[in-house]
Formats: C-alpha cells, sequence, structure tokens
C-alpha cells in the first residue's frame, strides 16, 4: 500500500514538474523557429542578412543569460527551496513570452521594437536557467534510490516535447492561415506566444499544488541549509573541481550533440537542401516523436549500467557520424543526382510573367517557375525572377503587355532563384530516419545527464552547482551551435566556391564532442550513488 | 590511469591559452576582410565569441591545472563523500 503511494506520489511530482518544464522549452523555443518572420518584423526591413544575424544574435544572447540565469534562481532555489524558485521561473518566462506576441513591429515603433524584443528575450533565458535545474533536482529528490535515472528521464523528455509542441503549433498556424497572413505585422505567427499564457496558466495552478523537495525540507528542519550557495559551489576547490569536470567532461558534449540533432538539422534540412517549409518541420516532428520514448529507456539504462558509458557512446557515436549523415542529406535531395529520374510527363515550365516595381519606375521584374516532378513523386520548384531595367523610368500609362525589348537597358546577370523542395515518400523517410539517428544520440546523452549532475553535487548546494555547468554547456557549447555552424560555412565562401563548404559547420560539433569524450573517458566515474540523502 | 589523468592536465592547461589565441587570431582576421557594409555586424559577433568563451577557456585551464595535480585521481565515490 505504501509502495503504491509513494508510486502514486512520484508520478504526480512528475507530472507537475515535467508540464512546467515542457512550457518552459515550448515558449523558448518559439523564438528561435521563427527567427526569420521575427527577423523582418522587428529589424530594419531593408537590412536584409544583416537582420538574420542580429536575430541570431539575440537568439544567442538569450542562450548566453542562461547561466546567469542559473546562479541567479540556483542560489534562490538553495536558499529558499526549490517549489518556489522554479515556480517564479515560470512566470517569468510566461510573461515574457506573451509580452513577446504583443510588442508591435519595426514598421510601426520603430527601434523600441527590436530593443523590447531584446530586453523580453534576455528574461526568457534569465528564467530558463533557473527552471530546468530546479526541475531535475527536485524530481531527483523524490525518486526512490536506484531509480533516479529512470524518473529524471522524465523531465529530460520536456525540452524534446516543447519543440514538438511549439513546431506543432506553429505548423497548425500557418497552414490554417497561409504564408502572408502567417507572417503580416500581427499576423499567426503571433499566435504561439499569445497560448503561451494559458499554458503557463494551468502550469502555475498544477505546481502550486506541490510540496517541496523531502531532502530539502529536511535540511531545512535541520538548520543545514547553505548560508551563501554560490562561494559554497564555486568558491571552494572540493565543489568546484566538480563543476568543472561536469562541464568539460560531460555537458558541453553532451549539449552540442543536442542542439546539432535537433536544431542544426532542421536548418540544415530547410536552408541547405530547401525542403519546403512545412514539410522540412514535419520531418522533424516525426523523427522526435519516435525517438522520443529513448530518453525513458537510456535514464532507465543508466541506472543499470551506469551513466557515463551511455553518454560517452552518444557523442562518439555523433563525432564519427555527422558528416556522412549531412552528406547523405544532401544526397537525398539533390537535384543532379536525381538526373535521370525526371519524369517529363508531369514537368513543366511555365510562362514568365512580368511585374512592374512598384517604388522603382525603372525596374520590372520577370517570374518565371519551373517545377521538375521525379519518378519517386518528389517535385522541386525554382522560382527564377529576372530583373530588367528601363532606359528612361516607364510610363504609367503604358500597359505592361506594351513594354518591348528596345526599352530595356539590360537584365540583372545574377537572378534571384528561389527553389523549394518536396519530397516523395521514399526520400522523405529517408530523411526521417536521418534526423531519427541523431536524435537517438540526443536521447543517449541527454537521457541520463539529470541523474549524473545530481549524483555529483551534495543537496545544499544541488541546484546552485548542478545548473551553472547544465546551461553553460548547453546555452553557450550547444545554442551556439546554429549560430557558429553558419559562421564557419561563411568562412569557407570564395569567389570560386561561392556556396562554400556546407558541411563544415559541423567541425564545430564535432570537435566539441571529441574533446568532451576524450575528457569524459579518462576523468568521469561511472559509479551510481543509490543513495544522494547527504 | 592516474598517471594520464596528470599528463592530459597539463594538455587542457596547453589548449586553454591556444584557443584564445586561435579565437584572437580569427577575429582580427575576419573583422579586418569584412566589407564595410557589415563590418560593425561581424565586430559585434566576434566580441560576443570572446566574451563567452575567454572564461569558459579560463575555466579549462583551471580544469588542467587541477588535474595535473591529482585532484581527479579519486572521485567521490558516495554522496557522503561530497
Amino acid at each position: 500500500m505504501n509502495q503504491e503511494k509513494e508510486q502514486s506520489n512520484i508520478a504526480f511530482v512528475i507530472g507537475a514538474s515535467s508540464v512546467g518544464t515542457l512550457i518552459e522549452w515550448y515558449d523558448f523555443y518559439l523564438f528561435g523557429m521563427l527567427a526569420t518572420i521575427i527577423s523582418k518584423q522587428f529589424f530594419p526591413a531593408n537590412a536584409g542578412t544583416a537582420a538574420l544575424l542580429s536575430t541570431l544574435a539575440i537568439f544567442a544572447a538569450g542562450f548566453i543569460v542562461r547561466p546567469f540565469g542559473a546562479l541567479v534562481f540556483g542560489r534562490l532555489g538553495d536558499l529558499i527551496g526549490r517549489k518556489h524558485t522554479f515556480l517564479l521561473t515560470l512566470i517569468i518566462m510566461g510573461g515574457s513570452t506573451f509580452a513577446i506576441g504583443l510588442v508591435p513591429g519595426y514598421a510601426t515603433i520603430g527601434w523600441a521594437a527590436p530593443i523590447l524584443v531584446l530586453i523580453l528575450r534576455l528574461l526568457q533565458g534569465l528564467a530558463l536557467g533557473g527552471e530546468y535545474g530546479g526541475a531535475a533536482t527536485y524530481v531527483a529528490e523524490h525518486a526512490p534510490a536506484g531509480q533516479r535515472g529512470f524518473w529524471t528521464s522524465w523531465i529530460q523528455t520536456t525540452a524534446t516535447l516543447g519543440l514538438f509542441l511549439a513546431l506543432g503549433i506553429i505548423i497548425l498556424v500557418r497552414s490554417n492561415q497561409g504564408v502572408e497572413k502567417f507572417s503580416a505585422e500581427w499576423g499567426g505567427w503571433r499566435y504561439p506566444f499569445w497560448i503561451s499564457i494559458v499554458l503557463v496558466g494551468v502550469s502555475i495552478l498544477i505546481r502550486m499544488r506541490m510540496s517541496e523537495s523531502p531532502m530539502f525540507t529536511k535540511l531545512k528542519t535541520e538548520g543545514r541549509t547553505s548560508a551563501n550557495p554560490l562561494k559554497e559551489s564555486f568558491g571552494q576547490k572540493r565543489n568546484f573541481k566538480m563543476v568543472l569536470l561536469a562541464l568539460f567532461g560531460a555537458v558541453m558534449g553532451q549539449g552540442v550533440v543536442w542542439y546539432t540533432g535537433q536544431f542544426y538539422a532542421q536548418s540544415f534540412i530547410e536552408t541547405v537542401c530547401k525542403i519546403d517549409f512545412i514539410q522540412s518541420r514535419n520531418i522533424m516532428l516525426v523523427a522526435i516523436l519516435m525517438a522520443t520514448p529513448c530518453f525513458v529507456l537510456f535514464g532507465w539504462l543508466s541506472d543499470k549500467i551506469g551513466r557515463k558509458w551511455i553518454m560517452l557512446i552518444g557523442m562518439l557515436a555523433a563525432v564519427f557520424t555527422y558528416r556522412p549523415i549531412y552528406k547523405e542529406f544532401i544526397n537525398i535531395t539533390s537535384a543532379a543526382n536525381r538526373a535521370k529520374t525526371v519524369d517529363a510527363r508531369l514537368t513543366n515550365i511555365k510562362t514568365a510573367f512580368p511585374t512592374y516595381d512598384l517604388k522603382d519606375k525603372t525596374k520590372m521584374y520577370l517570374k518565371q517557375e519551373t517545377d521538375t516532378t521525379y519518378f519517386d513523386g518528389s517535385v522541386f520548384k525554382y522560382y527564377r525572377t529576372d530583373t530588367l531595367i528601363f532606359k528612361a523610368p516607364r510610363d504609367e500609362t503604358r500597359p505592361i503587355t506594351l513594354i518591348n525589348p528596345d526599352m530595356i537597358a539590360y537584365s540583372s546577370p545574377k537572378p534571384n532563384l528561389v527553389v523549394e523542395k518536396t519530397l516523395g515518400h521514399t526520400a522523405y523517410w529517408d530523411m526521417i530516419w536521418l534526423v531519427f539517428i541523431q536524435i537517438v544520440y540526443v536521447t543517449m546523452v541527454y537521457g541520463p545527464i539529470a541523474a549524473f549532475l545530481v549524483e555529483m553535487f551534495p543537496t545544499k548546494i544541488r541546484y546552485t552547482s548542478m545548473s551553472l555547468p547544465y546551461h553553460i554547456g548547453n546555452g553557450v557549447f550547444g545554442g551556439l551551435v546554429p549560430f557558429l555552424g553558419t559562421l564557419i560555412v561563411e568562412f569557407t565562401k570564395t569567389t570560386e566556391h561561392p556556396a562554400g563548404d556546407v558541411l563544415a559547420g559541423l567541425w564545430y560539433p564535432i570537435g566539441v564532442a571529441a574533446v568532451c569524450f576524450v575528457i569524459g573517458l579518462i576523468y568521469l566515474s561511472n559509479k551510481i550513488d543509490k543513495n544522494v540523502m547527504d | 590511469m592516474n598517471a594520464i589523468k596528470k599528463f592530459s592536465g597539463y594538455l587542457w592547461m596547453l589548449m586553454a591559452p591556444l584557443l584564445i589565441l586561435f579565437l584572437l587570431y580569427e577575429a582580427n582576421e575576419k573583422i579586418s576582410h569584412a566589407s564595410a557594409a557589415v563590418q560593425s555586424n561581424v565586430i559585434l559577433q566576434w566580441v560576443i565569441i570572446l566574451l563567452v568563451f575567454t572564461p569558459i577557456c579560463i575555466g579549462f585551464f583551471i580544469f588542467g591545472k587541477y588535474a595535473s595535480k591529482g585532484e581527479y585521481n579519486q572521485l567521490p565515490g558516495s554522496s557522503e563523500e561530497l
């Protein structure tokens, strides 16, 4: 009977903690997923790539402040308790996400828009920095001895499920509204931000019913809580050396594997492979859904055989297979590789249609769409736009059909070419399996990590001590994967190879994971501490 | 194993400043080659990267120092030893 009650209690603890953490991740991911639209709405419209980079910088800033959130809320969690601290982070996160959805665009309020968005984004990062350590510690301190890996692995699923939820809601709204309405200043891209307030409200109600962690309550009753968690965590060699070991021997590798599998993969499929918006997200959704149970599997397995080897094997597999996997992404989606499988009956070049530039009277555009269909059902669409320059400003009363070649001075030497690929069934599933493999690596490194970190630090400073390496590893090393990956590819671009080496961006996660693997191999212990009641 | 732990500690101590130097070299290289239109953006990116990675590299150096002194030869085996 007691055992049943204990099981039901831990199930409630997991459920309540997980829902809140899932919503925090959902809130945090929305921004990154809608980065392209956000950059257009909140940054100068004529800034182009600079606008995107600015957004990426904000994205990075969101991650960089996470370690500070870990310090602020970790300290609070070790001083006043886990429950109230992660309730506070949830409120900050929900409030900032909702507020981002309310900020008018740059076109309406000018530079106030990006500044407000930046502040709110920083608040999101700060809140997330405090949330995860609290939830993982809280669950671990409730878990029965010998089952810590299994129970905390449920918390580990929330990051991926948060991504899943964010992707799902974005696809749903975008499919219903269409691209133009969705991307408008007050368009559907704001809905997922507004929905957050409802989700957070429900989660707060659930969390209010939770009681404080039994271990922290015991410490508090005995008057053994830390008076200065920051000093004890990072000012004493005995604990600080473990913080450094956790970061360089486990979390930094885990962070890059996670962000490569879940974010870099999506960005690569969309921007390099040119898979269309909905299908690229569907690939991610299906792969994530299929791989998510592995978090619990590896969490459970880590209770049996130890955490170290599962995490290290995940890192090593990533180091050796990332480049072949991404090369295969390119092979599957390459038009050159499919030249012999073009279905000529369904392939067509549509007539080019001309349009005037509404602002510049010396310009007009010639747009042409070519659809290439392949025997496997894939359709590659090419939208080519040539810019034609008039010898003299056009006469507005003259119909476009009466424009003749003599009136044109020259056409753009480099037409704008947009490619949008929709894959057939087999190729689509090949892509899903390739993403799935990467997410399995994520589950191997991420599934056992909460239990691993909890066991490294004593109860009185656990929240602070585990939060900092976690958020440096994930926020800085992991969070910068898309940013640094893009930057490295930029560096490989030359006049002879304007596209650069599209696989070069992978050297960053491969390098970090390799160093982390070596450090983990040499220094980490595989021993599980069955009872953390220090 | 303890000898490997100690010896590789020196390697991490060496790697940390080399990483900072590498980042400084890359930052200088990329900023000086950036076109005027994107230079401010490139400077911003590298300032962020240097600000973030410099303390991490210092941490990496300290990690190496601890390792070289044998601090990781015996890790805590249970929560009582933490």
